[in-house]
This record gives structure tokens, sequence and C-alpha cells, in this order.
């Protein structure tokens, strides 16, 4: 079987392995997740009431304001934080909080990312290689 | 500084300044004027408070921004913390907070309505603002030059009076992506917001720029303030235009580029009559009602205070607005008659931004009503069920013991 890489226009952070957490829908620490909990808690998200962390998550665009910026380095240091962030298309301030959090984040796709990785999926992303990418395991 | 010769505060910004531009395309930076940092506690955590106080344990000649630099709300106000049942844990650290940032020479202004209160930017001026609504409305309403800055990206432009030239510092990203043509104007503030959410949704990501064609007459900043910070909320989006009205749109042609394929929509009054509508499914009670996000203008104070002239509010009744505007709305006696007719009015602080979810559970706050589109965006992932309303209706509700009657 032919192993696909699915190559972003850039990425930052380390290399990580972990489960995917899939979704067609957007992404903002304040305004989707219970922190505390370490859950989706905004109820019209497509991911409500799942566990992020530890996950790798796969989602179409940054959402929402500046509150990422801070919240991604006090989400890390609690330990209750996704293992990396995939996303189609960013916004500056999911860039500046991977920045500070040293968080592994990759994005912008030739293909709709969401419905390449299957939910579950077991996936491996590399920020550091020439072309950063994520590859089903 | 990449050197590290100006101290490690500096260091560490122009560090975090080029990881960022790298990522983002950026080519060289650009100087800016003014940074604006968003840094309440709720956000930053312990971990973000200890990391501010380690910058701030710097010799002095290391750690001071080199331009004015000023703040967005913060989570509290101390004056009515209690009231709010806010817990001594949260006031600590927002008094470390704002020791750290004070030792790095920032202005505690405390607000997200800078651009009504403390200088607006002009035309041309790159900034570093952080908060979207004070971004978009910068960039639009002013044909300022920012992109969003978080609260880390904020505090290095302080630190180094410069950021990554990428975004809305280019002129090439300036161009409308999209045409909405709006047959309805929006009246009452939260159609505003509702229209900016209709606009969020259809936009899509921060990449994009809307142009709205149709609108019958020139807003006001309040209006625009609404408008904008619910788009920036929806959509994600820092610039938008509204042709024959805002600096850079005189005409639509204007920010249109030659051969560029548009996006284009329409929106008529039913839609936005929908979309106040979707938030109202099954609810027939709020608990408080709460006018925020962003800051209430002196004109909203005042507009608030003749709604509750001669009527008791009989759940809370929350109105938020800035450190600079209160003493205004006190002297003018406009905060007296707010809490008179029991009201509360709070400054210096936004709903969302000051621990929402842990004053919900103390105050068995569910069902709320607001004419912030904004506030309804945020704070349903905070447990909260917001419903979205005219002022003049989130007044009835008040006085009506918080029954929904329509």
């Amino acid at each position: 079987m032919t192993e696909r890489k699915f190559y972003a226009s850039a990425g930052m952070g380390r290399k990580v392995q972990a489960q995917a957490l899939v979704a067609k829908d957007g992404f903002s620490a304040r305004y989707d997740l219970d922190r505390i909990r370490g859950v989706f808690s905004r109820p019209q998200h497509k991911l409500v009431g799942q566990s992020y962390v530890g996950r790798v998550l796969v989602l179409d665009a940054a959402k929402g304001g500046v509150a990422t910026a801070w919240m991604l380095h006090e989400m890390k240091a609690r330990g209750v934080v996704p293992a990396a962030l995939v996303l189609n298309a960013v916004n500056p301030i999911m860039v500046q909080g991977a920045a500070l959090a040293d968080f592994t984040m990759i994005s912008g796709f030739d293909v709709d990312i969401t419905g390449a990785i299957q939910n579950g999926a077991t996936v491996e992303i590399d920020p550091t290689a020439a072309r950063p990418f994520i590859r089903i395991v | 500084m990449h050197a590290g010769e100006l101290g490690p505060a500096v260091q560490w910004a122009i560090d975090h300044q080029i990881k960022v531009g790298r990522y983002l395309g950026a080519k060289d930076f650009v100087p800016v004027n003014q940074a604006h940092i968003m840094a309440d506690t709720e956000s930053l955590g312990v971990a973000g408070v200890e990391w501010l106080e380690r910058l701030a344990k710097l010799p002095a000649e290391q750690r001071r921004v080199r331009i004015p630099t000023i703040t967005d709300p913060r989570g509290t106000d101390f004056t009515a913390a209690a009231r709010l049942r806010q817990q001594p844990w949260m006031l600590d650290l927002e008094r470390r907070a704002i020791a750290a940032l004070e030792a790095l020479g920032v202005l505690m202004t405390d607000t997200c309505i800078n651009y009504q209160t403390i200088m607006p930017p002009v035309r041309g001026e790159h900034c570093a603002y952080g908060d979207t609504g004070v971004v978009i409305y910068s960039n639009s309403v002013c044909g300022a030059r920012s992109n969003f800055e978080g609260g880390p990206s904020a505090l290095s432009a302080g630190l180094t009076g410069r950021t990554p030239r990428y975004g809305y510092h280019l002129d090439e990203r300036r161009q409308a992506t999209t045409v909405v043509d709006v047959v309805w104007t929006p009246q009452e503030l939260n159609e505003w917001g509702a229209l900016g959410g209709i606009v969020g949704r259809l936009a899509g990501d921060y990449w994009r720029v809307p142009a709205l064609t149709g609108i019958d007459r020139v807003p006001t900043s309040d209006e625009m303030k609404h408008f904008g910070a619910a788009l920036a909320s929806y959509g994600s989006v820092a610039l938008f235009h509204m042709a024959g009205i805002t600096p850079e749109a005189q005409r639509l042609d204007d920010i249109m580029l030659a051969g560029r394929d548009v996006d284009r929509h329409r929106i008529v009054e039913s839609d936005i009559r929908a979309f106040v509508a979707s938030y109202a499914v099954a609810i027939d009670k709020v608990d408080l009602v709460v006018f925020s996000a962003p800051q209430l203008s002196l004109i909203e104070m005042q507009q608030l205070a003749d709604l509750l002239d001669g009527r008791r509010a009989s759940i809370p009744l929350l109105a938020v607005t800035s450190p600079q505007v209160k003493p205004d709305a006190d002297r003018m006696g406009l905060s007296e008659r707010i809490e008179r007719a029991g009201g509360t009015v709070l400054a210096g602080m936004c709903f969302y931004q000051s621990y929402a979810r842990e004053m919900a559970e103390a105050n068995g706050w569910k069902a709320l009503a607001t004419n912030s589109a904004k506030l309804t965006n945020i704070l349903g992932g905070y447990g909260y069920r917001p419903m979205l309303m005219s002022m003049d209706a989130c007044v009835d509700v008040a006085c009506a013991g918080g029954k929904v009657t329509s």
C-alpha cells in the first residue's frame, strides 16, 4: 500500500505521533473548549463533549479571538493540551500561541485535510521536515 | 536584539516575532507606533502570570516597552468582585499580572474601546493591537494597519517597536475577497452585531476581506463597534470595507483587485431576524442581563440610563464600561441612575474575560440576555444559554424578573 503524506505550507514545533480527532469545524481555545475538563464545550461544535487531551486535532480554520495566544501555553503547563493542531487555515493567533508554547502545528494543504484524515487514525506530524507533513501511520 | 545585547526580554521578543513572521511569510519588519495587550488572567493562567513575572524581574533597562503599550480589559473590577462572587485567588492572580505588566512599562488602560477613548489610530498607521474588536475597527473604520496580535506578540511589539510585515500591513492583503450586498440596514446595535455575525460566517477565515454594499447611511461609532466585533468573533475577520463609507473604499472599485474572482452574497432583513431568533430558542426566562463585549461607550451608558429611569431591574443587570468612560459616567450621574434602578456598573473588565464559567457556577447563572452578538458567540462554550436582544428588550426583561415575553 502506498503511504500518503499530506504536505503543509508551514509548520512549527516538534515531531508528534498520536491519534487524530477530526471535524470539519473551527478552533478557538476560548470559544470551543472547557480547558479545565479538557473537552470541547461549545454546544454547536461538532466535537462537543469529546476529550482533546493528547489528540492531534485536525480541523478546518482558526476562529475566534486572541486568547488562544496565551491559552495554549497555559494548557500545556497543566498538561491538559492536544498533542498537535492541524488546520486548513490558520490565523496569526494560532501561530503566536504555538510559538509561545513550543506547540506542534502545521497548516495549509492542497486538499481539505479534514476530509483526508480519518477520525481516530494514528497520525504522524513532522513540522521539522523541509516540507512539513502529516501522514497516517 | 537577536544576539541578546539588549537583554533577554527583547531577545525573546524578536525571536518570537521571527518565528511568527517566518510561519506567515513576512519578509521583514514594520515599525509600529502603538501596542495593545490582551492579558486577562483567565487566559494567562498561573503559567502565564509566572512567565510575565520572570520578565518583570529583569533590570529596568532591559524590561521596558519602547512604544506606548496599553491593555485590554482585565479579569475583574476589584470594587465589584465580591458582588460577582469572584474568588480571592482570581483577584490575587490579577494583582500579580498587573504588577508585572506595570514593571514592563505597560499602561493599564484595561479597555477594548481604546479607539473611542484613548488614541484612535490614523489612516495608514501601523499598530500591534490585541483584541479582535480593536483590530477590526482600527483597520476598517480608521484605516490603520494591524494584524490580530495576541498577548505575547503585542508585548513583543512593545519591547521591539516593530512587528513582522504580513497580512494587513500589506496593500495586497487589504483588497476585498467577498462582496456582500446588504439590502436592509440594521437599526439596533444587536442587529448590527447580527449582521456582523452573518458576514463573519460567510467570510470564513482570517484572510477574507468582506466589502459591504447597500448600507444606506453612515453608521455611528457604536454601530461600527458592534458590527466589527461580531464580524471578528464569528469569522476571525480583521478588516472589512463599506462602500462609500470606510476610508479605503470610497468607491467599491477602490478595493477590488482587477481580475480577482470574489464571492458574492446578499443579506436581507429576514436573514438578520433569523440570526437573532436563532439564539432565542426555548428560553422563557433569563438569569441576568449583560451589556459588555465591547465595553460601553459614554453614549451607550446614557442610552441605558434613559431606559432604566423610573424602573427597577429585578435580576442582575451588568453594564460594563471602560475605566476612561466610568469617571465621566459617574460625573454626569449616569452610573448613579443605572445603579438606582438595580443595575451594576463595572469598569475595566469584560464579562467573558472575567472567569465567566466560574461566575456562572457561583451565581447559578445559566440563561443570559445581551445586545452583544459577540458575547452570544462566546458564551455558549462557557456553559451559558445566551439570548440576543435589543438594549430596550434587555431592559424590559430585566425589569420583568427575567421573563421573556416574546
